[in-house]
C-alpha cells in the first residue's frame, strides 16, 4: 500500500504538471493529454480480457499443480509438463527459482532446471497477447520462435560448463 | 481485431468454467480484481508519462540514441537497461511500444524487451541464494548474449 501512495503522489504531479502545461501552452498540455487518451484506450482494450485470463489461470493452474506435475517425473516429461504449465502462471523470474530449487533437488539436470526458469520467465500467454497488442503480432511472435531454440541453447551451455563443477549434493 | 479475439477467447473460457465450478470461477475473478488494483494507478501513471514523453522526448533523441542509427551502441544500452530494471510486462509493453513509435530500432526495443524478463540484475542476489554464484553468473551471462543475438536477428528478418 506504501507503494500505491508514492504511485499517487507521482500522478498527482503529472497532473499539475499538465495543468501548468496547459496554461503555458495550451497545444502542448492538450498533446498530452490525448497521447494519454489514446495509449489508455488501447490498454482498456485488451486489459479486462487479460486479467480474467490471469485470475482463471491462477484458479485453475495454482502453482502446486505444477509443482506436484513435476514431482511425478523429474525427467524430460516433467519439464515439457511443467513448462507448458508455467507459460499459464503469472510472476516474475523470482517466484520461480523456489520451483526450481525444488525440481532440482527432486533430481532434475541442470539443463532442465535452466530450461524452467528461463521459459517460466520468458514465455507467458497474457504477456504473449499483451506484447502482440503493443509491439505487433510479427514482433511477438518471431521473438518467442526465436526465444524457444535460445533457451535450449543457454540451457545446454550453462548445463555443459557447470557440469563439473555441480552436483546434487552441493545445494 | 486482435483485442476482439482475445475478448472472445476470455469470455468463452470465463464461462467453461463457470459451468464447470462457480465458486472457482468467482474465485478467479477476484484474483483478477486484486491484480487489476495492484497495478492500477502504477499503469495509468506510465500511460500518462508516455503522454509527456511523447509529447516533449525529441523523436530525433531517440532515434540518436537507439534507433537505427545508433549501431550495437544503442542495442547494448537498451539491453542493460532491460537488465536492470524490474518493471511488469503490463508497463514494459506499451512504453516499448511508444519508443518504436517514435524511432528507436526494432532490435534495441527486443533488445530491452528480451533482457527485461531473462536477465536480472536486481534479482541477482535471490537466484545466488536458490543456485549459487555460478549458475547465476552464467545464466544471466548467457541469457544476455543470447538476447543481443535474437534483437540482431529480429533487426534483420523485420527490416
Amino acid at each position: 500500500m506504501k507503494k500505491n501512495r508514492v504511485v499517487l503522489v507521482f500522478l498527482v504531479l503529472l497532473a499539475l504538471g499538465n495543468a501548468c502545461l496547459y496554461f503555458l501552452n495550451r497545444e502542448k498540455g492538450l498533446a498530452v493529454l490525448l497521447t494519454g487518451k489514446n495509449y489508455l484506450l488501447e490498454m482498456l482494450s485488451i486489459l479486462p480480457p487479460i486479467l480474467i485470463l490471469v485470475g482463471l489461470f491462477e484458479v485453475w493452474v495454482p502453482r502446486p499443480v505444477i509443482e506436484r506435475a513435476m514431482g511425478q517425473s523429474s525427467g524430460l516429461k516433467g519439464i515439457l509438463v511443467s513448462c507448458f504449465l508455467g507459460t499459464a502462471a503469472m510472476g516474475p523470474l523470482y517466484v520461480a527459482f523456489p520451483i526450481g530449487l525444488s525440481l532440482f533437488e527432486k533430481g532434475a539436470s541442470l539443463f532442465n532446471v535452466c530450461i524452467f526458469l528461463c521459459v517460466w520467465a520468458s514465455i507467458k500467454i497474457p504477456m504473449i497477447l499483451f506484447e502482440i497488442k503493443f509491439l505487433g503480432a510479427d514482433f511477438a511472435l518471431l521473438r518467442l520462435a526465436l526465444t524457444i531454440p535460445s533457451i535450449l541453447t543457454i540451457s545446454a551451455l550453462l548445463n555443459s560448463i557447470l557440469k563439473r563443477s555441480f552436483n546434487h549434493e552441493k545445494i | 481485431m486482435f483485442s476482439l479475439i482475445v475478448w472472445i477467447f476470455a469470455a468463452g473460457l470465463l464461462f467453461l468454467s463457470f459451468l464447470k465450478n462457480k465458486y472457482k470461477t468467482a474465485k478467479s475473478l477476484k484474483v483478477s480484481w486484486k491484480f487489476f488494483s495492484s497495478m492500477a494507478l502504477l499503469v495509468l501513471l506510465t500511460i500518462w508519462a508516455i503522454g509527456f514523453l511523447v509529447t516533449f522526448l525529441p523523436s530525433a533523441f531517440i532515434s540518436k540514441t537507439i534507433g537505427r542509427n545508433a549501431g550495437i551502441e544503442g542495442v547494448i544500452l537498451a539491453a542493460i537497461f532491460g537488465s536492470i530494471v524490474l518493471i511488469q510486462a503490463f508497463i514494459a509493453f506499451p512504453l516499448a511500444g511508444s519508443f518504436l513509435r517514435q524511432g528507436a530500432s526494432i532490435t534495441a526495443i527486443a533488445a530491452f524487451v528480451t533482457t527485461l524478463v531473462m536477465v536480472g540484475v536486481l534479482t541477482a542476489p535471490l537466484e545466488v541464494k536458490f543456485f549459487g554464484k555460478k549458475f547465476t553468473l552464467w545464466r544471466n551471462s548467457l541469457s544476455f548474449i543470447f538476447a543481443i543475438v535474437i534483437a540482431l536477428l529480429m533487426g534483420v528478418i523485420l527490416r
